[in-house]
């Protein structure tokens, strides 16, 4: 594991994207095929079945260490990642071994068939092989959640650098139901057959968000509109009588939405639609939680499946007759989903996101003003004459969504982070006031700089007033702009409502907290908003 | 029951029976200082008392004191008590203040580390009954690799970066760290220029008869072509400013013992961050700990709680002390 362990801290110690594609790079066209193919698995969210519980994990390590399991367990969330604080606490290793990413993770495969002394004594074993950093990988490939800083773009560059194969073809190749285990690194990337994967998506194209208005985009008559609704990103494909359902996340989720057996039964085998699943009832969509309990589960009882039906809000057709069709212009896209779709009958899950005619931009404007109105958050702009393409690229698609809500709220507890944001306090809890009292609303992770991360930081250690294991509650002093994009009843929160992407927008050192927001003002948000 | 020897009051450690402060954080009227750290010696006492080591430092920072100094290991009468300076390897002139009353004895260890630096007195054990020590790493994920270690990755780094023309720029506390470091250095690879916060230290202590390497003060007029293959020796604080970016694409580094964790390294957004700290690491607070033979440990600032925790696990007598000190920060520039 020496070369990936090299990779590894090679990423980990630049944040020049040159500098990373570069050692990737050199990495895919030197390593062990066996060893490529998993790293471009890793590197793509694919990682081995976890084999090992972390409980196990923790025990074996403060025992072979030699302290207390209390101990390791204080010393977690300050390194703030099990991976690497099991890493550092064990003593150095006994021998040295230079065997590959591949046949560690056969080790880790291996365990799920061993019994637990036998396990142990395979991880213990392990430790007692590897180096600090390679250790910390090996840990990172039990316990999954393995980021290396390098996004699947970036890989898809390097992996085209070192093999000659566009980008674009590429990203399509590693989409898809694949694993180490079912294919090699000869079958996946270089000599690729399409039609070896009935369920094998395209690549998503991913809007930028427009800032500054549409006015810089030029003509309007280049442009389509329609709203961006609030659900989850999907892509449906119909082929050879299958159905198969990805979340943007690449995640297979068909076994979850059963509902679109109706869709294959309607839609003509070599179809792909791209468009945005959303619980949907009496013609409208519902409240994104409706969505987010049919998300949490694998399985769907038929109960929820009758309170939360779900159906994707088509935009655009990418394979029709089975025929890849992205490089053809959007509106000829456009118009040729619109006759497929239109005429699906009601039960069929699949109804066509409308698109929004408009005379000039400040039609547009006014339009969008009216989102929140229509269950939308914005609008989508998408350049008639566009090809469909890969990835998040700039230019042809942009989302321009409403101004958030905002409400002034009073910090209450911050924990410390995680990771990056270990040894800093950046989860925090916001309350709104009610008469002397403060009543918690909402949690907030991200929005403040850096700088003011480390300023509230050195604040929280010096004004705790109490502390619940890692939560310390704080003295009610600073209040933050909270920015949202939606509030909706929650009976399972005190405050009684619920946030959806909530962020701290602006530290308001110009209020006191006696000038936050009240619960009544939340209860007014809600009433018009909910 | 008799006043304890020391107590530990918000000015800061005090002896009743010598009617002196160790390292106040409030002005008193007699302070003994263990090192000239920011956390420890701090400007308004009435009269100082440190290492003569340690003195041109303070004298540096603290301006016109009233300044008396001792010898390592030299003894001094204060009221009723014994008290004696002794060498903590922290940083040069950095002492344990060893105080004796009626044949009690308690050890303030101040910042310590316990491997040698080859700049700095090494630490030696001293047997108390009671031991006052910080605790800074006192986490067992704190484990120093020998310093011959890592002064070989820092001059890989240098070379490499000096072979592809490009500077290193390397951050390190004005104070003791970027000393040691240049201690370190191989002068082979290429020049080395410093900031202005670690040319100033580095003066007192030449002055004081610390032999260091030859350096180059960096000045609004210094043209880094004229420098090439060099290595910047800068405070923490000036990575990423206007000041460094003269050097052009340069590669940065940071030494710290906090470079041990991944996300604070991250954090930093140097390009590489060295693990070196003048502090001790959990095997070395173990044994300073063990050796002194002390029964009853006060633990001062750093990972206290958690740390008393284990001593008392391990037998001892242990109690958490509030104090003003800082350890080693990420945050502030000065206390290291």
């Amino acid at each position: 594991m020496n070369r990936f362990a090299a990779l590894f801290t090679a990423l980990d110690q630049t944040t020049k994207t040159n500098t990373k594609v570069a050692a990737l790079a050199d990495y895919l066209s030197e390593a062990p095929e066996a060893d490529r193919l998993w790293t471009i698995a890793l590197l793509s969210g694919r990682r081995p079945k976890r084999t090992v519980t972390t409980t196990l994990l923790r025990a074996w390590a403060a025992e072979r260490a030699g302290i207390p399991l209390w101990l390791f367990e204080e010393a977690y969330p300050i390194v703030g990642d099990l991976a690497e604080t099991i890493a550092l606490i064990l003593p150095p290793p006994a021998s040295r071994t230079d065997l590959g990413l591949s046949h560690w993770i056969g080790v880790i495969r291996g365990l799920a068939a061993l019994d637990e002394p036998a396990r142990k004594a395979a991880v213990l074993a392990a430790w007692d092989q590897l180096e600090t950093t390679q250790r910390f990988v090996f840990n990172k490939l039990i316990t999954g959640g393995f980021r290396m800083g390098v996004s699947q773009k970036l890989m898809t560059r390097a992996l085209s650098r070192a093999t000659g194969i566009a980008e674009p073809d590429l990203a399509h190749r590693l989409m898809g139901d694949w694993s180490p285990e079912s294919t090699s690194f000869r079958n996946l990337v270089l000599e690729h057959d399409p039609t070896a994967d009935l369920s094998k998506p395209y690549p998503f194209y991913l809007a930028y968000q427009l800032d500054d208005g549409p006015a810089a985009l030029g003509d309007p008559q280049d442009w389509a509109a329609e709203w961006k609704w609030d659900g989850i990103r999907g892509q449906l494909i119909v082929r050879d009588g299958q159905f198969h359902l990805w979340s943007r996340g690449e995640e297979l989720i068909s076994d979850r939405f059963p509902e679109f057996a109706r869709a294959a039964d309607h839609l003509p085998d070599g179809t792909v639609l791209d468009g945005e699943l959303l619980a949907w009832a009496d013609e409208t969509p519902m409240p994104f939680n409706a969505l987010q309990k049919r998300l949490g589960r694998k399985t769907v009882p038929k109960k929820l499946l009758a309170e939360a039906p779900v159906i994707l809000r088509a935009y655009d057709l990418l394979e029709r007759d089975g025929r890849d069709i992205r490089q053809t212009p959007y509106a000829e896209r456009r118009d040729r989903l619109e006759t497929l779709v239109g005429d699906l009958p009601p039960d069929a899950p699949v109804r066509l996101s409308p698109r929004l005619p408009f005379g000039d931009w400040d039609e547009l404007t006014t339009l969008r003003q009216t989102s929140r109105d229509r269950q939308a958050e914005g609008l989508m702009l998408k350049r008639k004459d566009s090809a469909y393409r890969d990835g998040r690229k700039r230019g042809d698609w942009w989302k321009w969504k409403v101004d958030p809500l905002t409400i002034d709220a009073v910090m209450i507890y911050a924990q410390q982070g995680h990771g990056r944001r270990a040894n800093l306090f950046t989860d925090f809890t916001f309350a709104v006031r009610d008469g002397n009292q403060l009543v918690p609303f909402t949690k907030a992770y991200s929005g403040l700089t850096d700088a003011e991360f480390n300023k509230i930081t050195a604040w929280v250690r010096r004004n705790t007033l109490e502390r619940y294991g890692p939560v310390r509650h704080v003295k009610p002093e600073h209040v933050f702009e909270i920015a949202f994009e939606g509030i909706q009843e929650s009976p399972r929160h005190k405050s009684g409502v619920a946030l959806r992407f909530p962020r701290m927008s602006r530290w308001r050192h110009d209020k006191p907290v006696s000038e936050a927001n009240t619960l009544d003002d939340l209860k007014e948000i809600l009433k018009a908003y909910g | 029951m008799a006043d304890p020897l020391l107590t530990f009051t918000d000015r800061g450690i005090f002896c009743p029976a010598g009617n002196f402060h160790i390292d106040p954080w409030r002005p008193v009227e007699s302070a003994l200082i263990t090192h000239g750290h920011a956390d420890h010696a701090r400007p308004g006492h009435a009269r100082y008392l440190a290492t003569d080591l340690a003195a041109p430092v303070m004298r540096h920072r603290l301006g016109d004191i009233r300044l008396d100094t001792v010898r390592y290991g030299e003894r001094r009468e204060i009221g009723d008590v014994t008290v004696s300076f002794h060498p903590a390897g922290h940083v040069p002139g950095s002492a344990q203040i060893r105080v004796e009353h009626r044949g009690e004895v308690w050890v303030v260890s101040g910042d310590y580390k316990v491997e040698p630096d080859g700049l700095s007195d090494p630490f030696e054990p001293v047997t108390c009954h009671a031991f006052v020590t910080e605790c800074t790493f006192g986490l067992p994920v704190f484990k120093w690799r020998p310093q011959a270690e890592t002064a070989a990755e820092v001059n890989s780094w240098w070379a490499a970066n000096a072979a592809e023309g490009r500077a290193c720029i390397l951050g390190a506390y004005a104070l003791g760290k970027a000393q040691r470091l240049l201690n370190l250095l191989d002068t082979t690879i290429g020049p080395i220029l410093t900031h202005g916060a670690v040319e100033n230290t580095n003066a007192v202590m030449r002055a004081q008869g610390i032999a260091l390497p030859d350096t180059i003060l960096v000045t609004p007029e210094t043209k880094p072509k004229d420098h090439p293959g060099a290595l910047v020796l800068a405070t923490p604080s000036a990575l990423g400013t206007p000041w460094a970016r003269r050097f052009g694409p340069a590669s940065t580094g940071f030494a710290s013992g906090w470079m041990a964790l991944r996300g604070v390294r991250r954090r930093r957004a140097a390009d590489r961050g060295f693990v070196m700290s003048d502090h001790a690491d959990w095997e070395g607070l173990n044994s300073a700990i063990r050796e002194t033979g002390a029964t009853r440990i006060f633990a001062t600032h750093g990972y206290t709680s958690i740390f008393r925790r284990w001593l008392t696990d391990q037998g001892y007598d242990a109690a958490v002390v509030q104090t003003d000190f800082t350890g080693e920060s990420l945050e502030e520039e000065d206390a290291a």
